[in-house]
């Protein structure tokens, strides 16, 4: 029987299906951060019980953690508990921890890749939603509560209801200005912010086959945005080629057998998916959002288009998310004044977003309204960036380099847009007060956020 | 142990807003605490109280009209992060059930693992519910797990929903997938001794 790519690494981990019911799943590699997983701990303790399979749980602190004076003291005593509490916790149940400090910590999903965690064929998980990052790799990878924490915790499986499977085909050349951030908004709008629930995303074509594997990451991170379970890649000599001596990554004639098995993973022929979805690339241009959901996008030259009139209730949604934002129907948003630019975030904070960034800019100077947030992923992110030399260019257009975190894509620490303020954020949701109480939200990728940084208004790269 | 869960009859606290996402249900400054007490006080945070923390008059929580332990919510609710705190939140403010035409798939998952029922209806039975509670928001709603009904008592229409037999089994019973899963050590390690 022909099998999809989804459905070869699912059935490959099925240790029993509860007749009527969901999979028992068995699940390859855990992620843990300090704000989805203490109760999961404090489970596990009320129970009597251990952690089932410490070797294959990995723990970093990322959400709450300040990006200035990492050395010192979190100053938020709630914050400065949760993270000591993972600290415990690790501990605790003997797991790996990269605490505040070690130069392998960073946000869970940027760190999981570069230290060759992730690797194709595996099933992942995470409490949190953008566990689908890794699904860039061939992965079965998405995010779940924390009761499934304490599952995975208590004994390596999951009980989970098999999704259905969808693949979402991108063809063509992409335009100048165009980068992996406007493909998945372009998708997410198209799709809207649910219309993928239920299904596991499968993205083929050659446009996504010509991208990096750090692309790659940008693209499935953001499935979740509309709905689905997860979004994967088959793996290819792009993937091998990014885990070849990554530290954990296999080596010598274990890698060669697991390069083998790899190539095995794709969707065959004749491979029937539940939906099937073909998209241009040649119809993209670069994208923001100017709504409450990462659905609400639009091209930059685009005006805010009208509510389906046909859609009674959603057009009280959409009116108070436009209220929300202070936009309304028929307005452009090229020239908007922008208060805030933020990069960083699993959705755009790894080492290429950084040079798109940084190479924008060069020679530029930062715009003097302007507040902007720059934030690698990661401390190897970070060191990567230093050994390039792009602080220096980011510091000569006025740009300050901060400490890696999860930062002001969901403002758990002090990095918070003020109320009423507006950002340019390369993260993944615009959700209302998502960046602080009362901030606005416009999404794009690295370039927009670059132009838009340096002339204080929303810019459209391509008018250098 | 968790309550069991069969026939729950109920007034309903409309939300007639689609899209609602889990920051919204639970911002992300209130996922900072370490136990799962609590969370209700802050359901809803910053469509129910002002900056200051006043409640925002016309907000449904501070609308003493409704009341229930069943809430109604447009269609796709849940989505967004997968922060088990949202549903949490739900459960602490003590609603049982929620009923809407479409779930976020995590979310979903989260309502059930702490035994709230997530009700999907047809669009048009919740159009017609949302009608009935602002003609009269004292109409009540029966929801009966055991035969998968749902029932407008207003108009008297009711619908069938979904829910697999083994989480069925799990909220009737009050078992959780731990103790499920716990009993499956066996096999698990047979699994892992096949790779």
């Amino acid at each position: 029987m022909a099998n999809t790519l989804f459905d070869k690494i699912w059935d490959a981990h099925v240790v029993n299906s509860i007749e009527g019911g969901p999979t028992q799943l068995y699940i390859d590699r855990h992620y843990c951060h300090e704000v989805t997983s203490p109760q999961a701990f404090d489970g596990l303790r009320q129970r009597g019980l251990s952690v089932f399979r410490p070797g294959k749980t990995i723990c970093s602190p990322d959400h709450n953690i300040p990006t200035m004076n990492q050395d010192k003291p979190i100053n938020d005593p709630v914050s400065r508990n949760q993270v000591e509490t993972l600290t415990r916790n690790a501990n605790d149940f003997g797991l790996t921890l990269y605490g505040l400090g070690h130069k392998k910590n960073g946000i869970i999903h940027v760190i999981g890749p570069e230290n060759g965690l992730t690797l194709p064929g595996y099933t992942i998980v995470c409490g949190d939603s953008h566990t689908s990052t890794h699904g860039a790799f061939g992965a079965v990878a998405f995010g779940i509560g924390t009761s499934e924490v304490e599952m995975v915790l208590a004994s390596q499986c999951i009980l989970q209801p098999k999704p259905k499977t969808m693949r979402i085909n991108v063809n063509g050349k992409l335009r100048e200005g165009v980068t992996a951030k406007d493909i998945a908004l372009y998708i997410i709008a198209k799709m809207t912010t649910g219309g993928a629930t239920g299904y596991f995303v499968e993205y083929a074509g050659d446009t996504i086959r010509n991208l990096s594997m750090e692309e790659r990451m940008t693209v499935c991170n953001l499935s979740i945005e509309m709905g689905a379970r997860g979004g994967m890649i088959a793996p290819d000599e792009t993937t091998f080629e990014y885990c070849k001596d990554r530290e954990f990554a296999p080596k010598g004639e274990e890698w060669e057998k697991a390069v083998a098995y790899w190539r095995t993973l794709k969707s065959d022929d004749n491979a029937v998916f539940d939906k099937e979805i073909n998209f241009d690339a040649t119809d993209i241009e670069p994208r923001i959002t100017f709504g409450t959901n990462p659905g609400m996008g639009i091209g930059i030259t685009e005006a805010i288009p009208a509510p389906d009139p046909e859609d009674e209730a959603g057009k009280i949604s959409y009116a108070k998310s436009l209220e929300y934002m202070g936009f309304e129907v028929g307005q452009k948003l090229e020239g908007y004044p922008i208060d805030y630019v933020f990069l960083g975030s699993c959705t755009n904070g790894r080492i290429e977003d950084f040079r798109a960034f940084a190479n924008f800019i060069k020679g530029k100077k930062k715009a003097d309204n302007i507040t902007a947030w720059l934030v690698p992923g990661s401390w190897m992110v970070n060191d990567q960036i230093k050994a390039e030399g792009l602080d220096k260019i980011l510091e000569d257009a006025g740009f300050e380099l901060r400490q890696p975190g999860c930062s002001a894509c969901l403002a758990m620490n002090e990095d918070k847009v003020p109320a009423g303020k507006i950002a340019v954020s390369t993260s993944n949701r615009n959700f209302e007060g998502r960046q602080g109480p009362g901030s606005r939200t416009i999404l794009a990728g690295p370039l927009v956020a670059a132009a838009t940084a340096i002339a204080g208004v929303l810019t459209d790269p391509r008018n250098k | 142990m968790k309550e069991k869960f069969s026939v729950i009859t109920s007034t309903c606290v409309p939300l007639p807003v689609e899209n609602v996402d889990t920051d919204q249900i639970i911002p992300a400054r209130f996922l900072k605490a370490t136990s799962r007490e609590g969370f209700g006080e802050n359901l809803f945070r910053d469509w129910r109280y002002d900056k200051d923390g006043n409640p925002i008059k016309g907000f449904v929580l501070n609308d003493p009209t409704y009341s229930g332990c069943i809430l109604v919510a447009g269609k796709n609710f849940g989505s967004g992060s997968s922060r088990e705190h949202a549903a949490w939140a739900i459960a602490d403010y003590g609603f049982r059930v929620v009923v809407s035409s479409f779930f976020a798939d995590i979310h979903k998952n989260n309502e059930l693992n702490n035994f709230v029922l997530p009700v999907v209806v047809s669009e048009a039975f919740l159009a017609e519910l949302f009608d009935s509670i602002s003609a009269n928001p004292k109409t009540e709603v029966c929801v009966d797990l055991p035969e998968q009904t749902i029932t407008n008592l207003a108009t008297g229409k009711s619908e069938t929903f979904e829910i697999n037999p083994y989480k069925k089994h799990c909220l009737m019973n009050g078992l959780d997938d731990i103790e499920f899963l716990l009993s499956k050590k066996n096999d698990i390690e047979a699994w892992e001794l096949k790779k």
